[in-house]
């Protein structure tokens, strides 16, 4: 919400020489109403200064260049050169001199053109960032000023280089000179033109005409032609356009400043307004909230109106709601002899600086109402109401309409219309239809001024894709009490701009009105709820500030108000003007509580821990994938693994569905590493993946993730890390099983990881193909373990044992097997034989090649060996020794080498 | 005899006190002492001696070894220092050759954050509590005081599973206070950080994933003076003592009084600079008293307790704690930005 502090001067005494934008935005955004920005318009505009021309002479080295003497106030005319044809003497244009800077952000300063001192720049509407619509006279209608003649094909000219005064250029049309030029007024001139032989004189609205030019002139209806009616195309006559200097008609004079005629001599404060206060979308409301800040006199203005037209609304036309609950109030009032014209210089300041467009005298002031009071406003043509009567009604499925954007829009039984007998005419609280459009011969006008269903109304607004000023309006609840207000006011304008004559009679249609809101006055529950002691009495002013009533203990909840129902809404506007920041700071004397990680959480953050201190990275992965993710994975497609939660609005393919692996998560941050040409990766996440429970929510178990490529890793690095990880449960070793058969993995290179009966995860390298998918062609390795597994494999405390009071004995034992037994069996083996003495079994060596047969290896192992009571002897040893061999023998044929 | 013996002290004393090596040293030691030594050879001479001359010849023969023992020995000490000094010069190092590096991981920025905001909470009594991201509109609407035409609810905004809408992704973690107060004892002191989801395409400040922290206190006397005290106390450890803050009305549906809670900005002291847009103070964090109608809601009396509660996003605090310029950078997981925290 933009307010000019200028308007709401009209409302609340706060000038800016007294509030400057420091003090005023600091104590409104403590009060509630969040200032985001404020813009001090006069810096978007600097030195520009309204001229006089004083005269106007052909540049000496330009033929289409003018040099102007301007009267800018001061005691030398100032020259300024310009390309613009549209000058003449004695007008007055905006002249931006030495050191101006224009809203573009463009700076100017004196310099030479051509070789002629130019102390500035003449500015054009665009220039000044304002349109046609800010000033319509500015319009500007060209002669073809035969001078500017530039043929499109130079050696076939449809109008000689020589061409002479009296000279035909086509039927009867031929060349002449203006001999002679009064200005009869701002739009029309008398001319004299030579014709060679003959002279004659004709009226002009022409407006770059010049003594001495030379013209296309039609004989047969004395008129100076335009490129236009010579079928030329822009280009031939570069210089004869339509646009042109601002010539200012208004009651100026040279010196004064064009920033403070445009209206920039205001501050725009920009506004964050929560979505609970809509009352405050405008300039009475934040007048209201600015009062109490302050604690200033709120002025507001009762509108008054004459409607000095002949009959009643009543008698004109019929207003029927048909769907109340879309609509709880739809107030109209109606205007005959509009006059349409643009609207005056004070009300399109304000519309532009409110940041909308002027446009004419009737959406003006449906515009200027909207920004007051809040409240939207629609003007129709009543000429095109069939049958004359407005219902308001949901759109048929069939209907549609074409919008003021002149785009068609399909309607459909959601969406609330304003409608004729036939068809409709408006979408309600929207956009209005092309078909009742204001329009320049508007003759009869009928206000609509009505509150919407604000869910309703932002429900069409999105499924139409347009959110207009009034739509993000209604959405959010507007003051139902408000519609006579502004409708009123409207009337009071129209009669204000003499726009046209108001009919008497006002018809408001009030289906089911809306009880008032009571709130109890509950002292000791504010300053409980607050921890402050504000005495009653301050309490009491603050609401009547705010236009809340009192009686008694009984709050009457003004109706702009549609966010207060409870104490505790009570509570926070008197907190907002107590002032949050004057509430002490103090700790309440509660229950204290322990607080805390959970032994889960704590586990989690050891885990993390454990990967930091393997060298693997943080990573933080999106939970929603792509379907085709699970194919890339290289799952089979009846994997009930693809059972996953689908977003049925999701952002894209890429993100909508739940992940049920994470898997595609880790591959697809390797793959962007591999890809940045980062040398290798070591990465962890403990991310969660997402399973469909019956009920249509999800079970979401954490996983452990772990990827990486990089030239020093292999399986056994990754195996490794998932050895330590295991180790870190303090619960003994796991088995790891190899595993063949799952589609992600390389079916030599992956293991299963268990403890005991519960499994854990599966580690291993990425299958080839599958990093194929992804574009890889490096050996990426994952591991994926479940992370309540691990915790639920956790140990207890650890208990104390004693230390080993006798020496242990080592032995080293290879042995010859088939190459195809993993050593992982044959460990097993030596542990389960070994017999009370053997403590420890270590792998230090796998051997296949020379010296061993083929379809065999040899696997060294060294032995520890203990007893808990006494120093072992070689006999002991020996003898363990000899159930290691046998047992190795009998179970594997294995022999010592 | 007493002659010779003087001779062989000179001699002795002189070559030990010169002896190049340990080796050389041995061999004097030998040569002198031994038992072919050649004191002893002179010692052989004693039986010559009168019974008289005996023992003085044999207490200056035994002073004798003693302070060619003592030669030897200091000797023995200065060629070993000086063999360990060479040793040590032999086995100099460069220094600066790089260590047998053991790379330690990085936690990922945005967690550090975290970590560091679960461990002020937990120092102040909170436990940190998680959910489900899988929600029900009911949690994450409903009973958050959350009417059913408000904007969150769109189907632009939020993300749905089932067609009636009750299934969604969380898009707050608001409903943790919910979940909090439908399954805990009084008093509760609770932190839920966690992911959240929102339809908003990716670019330099949005994602359609992002992460926020909810805190939910609910006991007897709770006011708003506690939630300033508290929250202060959180600002100061994350942005240091001294930190000014402000409280300004805000609305959330489910707290009345709601506040959002500003720090005055640190690079220009309040007066407004780029990295406050003009504005003297940056965004924290947005806070309330529980509306007491969640409260019913969740079967608490609001006669009898009270409560508040804040949320802050992790994304914007990591990235203006570590001057991230570009969100995408955090879920984009390249080595090298990890690595730098």
């Amino acid at each position: 919400m933009k307010l000019s502090r200028k308007w709401l001067n009209e409302f609340v005494d706060l000038p800016l020489s007294e509030f400057d934008d420091r003090a005023f935005d600091e104590a409104m955004t403590v009060s509630g109403s969040k200032v985001e920005v404020t813009e001090d318009l006069s810096s978007r505009m600097k030195n520009v200064k309204v001229g006089r021309i004083l005269s106007l002479e052909k540049h000496p080295n330009s033929d289409h260049m003018l040099v102007a003497q301007l009267d800018v106030g001061e005691a030398e005319p100032v020259q300024i050169c310009t390309g613009a044809w549209n000058v003449h003497v004695g007008d007055l244009v905006p002249a931006a001199l030495h050191n101006a800077l224009l809203p573009n952000g463009t700076k100017i300063t004196k310099g030479k053109l051509r070789g002629v001192p130019s102390n500035g720049m003449l500015c054009s509407l665009k220039e000044l960032d304002v349109t046609e619509h800010d000033f319509p006279y500015a319009s500007i209608l060209p002669a073809a000023i035969l001078g500017d003649y530039h043929p499109i094909d130079p050696a076939k000219p449809s109008i000689s280089p020589d061409i002479k005064p009296g000279d035909k250029i086509f039927g009867s049309v031929s060349a002449a000179k203006i001999t002679g030029l009064t200005r009869r007024n701002y739009a029309l001139w008398d001319c004299r033109l030579s014709l060679g032989n003959t002279e004659t004189e004709c009226v002009s609205d022409c407006c770059n005409l010049h003594e001495g030019d030379l013209v296309a002139f039609d004989t047969a209806r004395p008129h100076i032609c335009s490129p236009e009616d010579l079928r030329a195309k822009p280009e031939e006559f570069p210089h004869c356009i339509h646009d042109g200097i601002l010539i200012l008609r208004e009651d100026l004079k040279p010196g004064d400043d064009m920033a403070a005629f445009l209206g920039l001599d205001d501050h725009i404060v920009e506004f964050e307004i929560t979505p609970n206060r809509p009352d405050c979308l405008c300039v009475i409301g934040l007048a209201r909230e600015a009062a109490a800040t302050f604690n200033k006199e709120l002025k507001l203005h009762t509108p008054v109106v004459e409607a000095k037209a002949g009959g009643n609304i009543n008698d004109l036309t019929k207003i029927i709601i048909e769907d109340a609950d879309l609509c709880p109030r739809y107030t109209a009032r109606m205007v005959k002899n509009v006059k349409i014209a643009p609207s005056p210089a004070w009300m399109r300041e304000r519309i532009r600086n409110a940041g909308m467009r002027p446009i004419n005298n009737i959406v003006d002031i449906t515009n200027y109402v909207m920004l007051e009071y809040g409240q939207p406003m629609h003007a129709f043509d009543f000429s095109c109401v069939e049958g004359k009567e407005v219902h308001i009604r949901r759109a048929k499925e069939g209907e549609s309409i074409q919008t003021l954007d002149g785009t068609e829009r399909k309607l459909n039984e959601n969406m609330l219309c304003i409608c004729d007998v036939e068809k409709p005419i408006c979408v309600a609280g929207v956009m209005g239809g092309a078909n009742s459009e204001i329009v320049g011969d508007t003759a009869m006008v009928l206000f609509e001024s009505a509150n919407f269903n604000g869910p309703s109304v932002r429900r069409t607004a999105t499924a139409l894709g347009m959110r207009t000023d009034a739509s993000s309006r209604y959405e959010k609840g507007l003051d139902p009490q408000n519609t006579m207000k502004a409708v009123q006011r409207a009337c009071e304008l129209i009669e204000l701009l003499g726009a046209g004559e108001v009919v008497e009679g006002v018809i408001d249609v009030v289906p089911n009105p809306l009880p008032e809101t009571t709130v109890k006055l509950e002292p000791e529950k504010i300053n409980a709820l607050l921890g402050t002691d504000i005495d009653e009495q301050t309490m009491r002013e603050i609401l009547l500030k705010l236009g809340f009533t009192l009686e008694g203990d009984v709050i009457h909840v003004p109706s702009w108000r549609g966010d207060v129902s409870h104490y505790s809404d009570i509570a926070e506007e008197v907190a907002r003007f107590y002032g949050y920041n004057e509430i002490p700071v103090a700790f309440s004397g509660g229950i204290s509580t322990a607080g805390g990680f959970s032994p889960v959480q704590q586990y989690e953050r050891e885990l993390g821990q454990t990967c930091r201190s393997m060298g693997l990275d943080e990573i933080i992965t999106y939970s929603f994938i792509s379907p085709s993710y699970y194919d890339k994975v290289g799952w089979p497609k009846d994997d009930p693994r693809r059972e996953s939660l689908r977003i049925l609005n999701p952002l894209g393919e890429d993100t909508s569905i739940m992940r049920t692996s994470i898997l595609p998560s880790m591959l697809e941050i390797l793959t962007r590493n591999f890809n940045y040409r980062n040398k290798e990766a070591r990465l962890y996440e403990i991310g969660r993946i997402y399973l469909k429970r019956p009920d249509g929510t999800a079970d979401e178990p954490k996983i452990l993730s772990l990827g990486a490529y990089g030239p020093k890793m292999n399986f056994f690095v990754l195996k490794g890390w998932v050895e330590d990880i295991i180790a870190g449960l303090g619960s003994g070793e796991a088995r790891f099983v190899a595993v063949k058969d799952n589609p992600s993995y390389h079916p030599g290179r992956c293991a299963g990881v268990w403890m005991g009966e519960r499994y854990l995860g599966v580690l291993g390298q990425i299958h080839p193909s599958v990093a194929a998918n992804y574009g890889v062609d490096a050996e990426l390795y994952c591991a994926e373990l479940s992370f309540d597994a691990l915790f639920e494999s956790k140990g207890g405390t650890p208990v104390f044992k004693p230390l080993p009071r006798f020496p242990a004995v080592t032995r080293d034992i290879a042995v010859v097997c088939d190459a195809s037994i993993p050593v992982g069996d044959l460990k097993d083996c030596i542990l389960r034989c070994g017999g009370k003495y053997l403590v420890g079994c270590t792998l230090f060596d796998v051997y296949a090649g020379s010296h061993i047969a083929a379809g065999k290896k040899s696997v060294a192992f060294s032995l520890s060996m203990r007893a808990e009571d006494q120093t072992l002897t070689d006999e002991h040893a020996e003898e363990t020794m000899k159930r290691v061999l046998n047992g190795l023998a009998e179970r594997f044929g294995a022999v010592i080498r | 005899m007493k002659e010779l013996m003087q001779k062989l002290r000179e001699a002795s004393l002189q070559a030990v006190s010169q002896a190049p090596t340990m080796e050389t040293l041995e061999e004097m030691r030998v040569r002198y002492l031994g038992k072919k030594g050649e004191l002893t050879g002179i010692l052989r001479q004693m039986g010559k001696l009168s019974a008289e001359e005996r023992p003085v010849m044999g207490q200056l023969a035994n002073q004798l070894r003693g302070d060619i023992e003592a030669a030897i020995d200091a000797r023995r000490e200065i060629l070993s220092k000086a063999l360990l000094e060479m040793k040590l010069q032999q086995e100099a190092l460069d220094v600066t050759l790089p260590g047998e590096a053991k790379r330690l991981g990085h936690k990922h920025p945005m967690y550090n954050v975290l970590d560091q905001i679960k461990d002020i909470f937990v120092g102040m009594g909170f436990e940190i509590l998680d959910g489900p991201e899988v929600e029900k509109a009911e949690y994450n609407f409903d009973k958050l005081n959350i009417d059913a035409g408000h904007p969150s609810r769109d189907w632009t905004d939020t993300f749905y599973f089932t067609e009636d809408g009750k299934i969604l992704l969380r898009t707050q973690t608001s409903p943790m206070q919910i979940h909090a107060m439908e399954t805990r004892e009084l008093p509760i002191r609770v932190l839920a950080p966690g992911r959240v989801y929102r339809k908003d395409e990716v670019d330099a400040t949005h994602s359609p994933m992002f992460h926020q922290i909810e805190g939910l206190v609910v006991d007897k006397g709770v006011t708003m003076a506690d939630l300033k005290a508290t929250l202060n106390l959180v600002v100061e450890q994350i942005y240091g003592k001294g930190t000014v803050t402000r409280f300004r009305p805000h609305h959330f549906p489910f707290t009345e009084p709601s506040c959002e809670l500003d720090i005055q900005c640190h690079k220009c002291g309040g007066k407004g600079c780029p990295t406050c847009k003009g504005e003297g103070w940056i965004e924290v964090l947005g806070a309330g008293m529980v509306h007491p109608k969640v409260l019913a809601g969740c079967g608490i009396d609001p006669d009898v307790y009270s409560g508040w509660a804040f949320g802050m996003g992790l994304e914007r605090l990591a990235m203006g704690e570590y001057k991230i310029t570009d969100l995408r950078l955090i879920f984009e997981n390249d080595e090298r930005f990890l690595q730098q925290f």
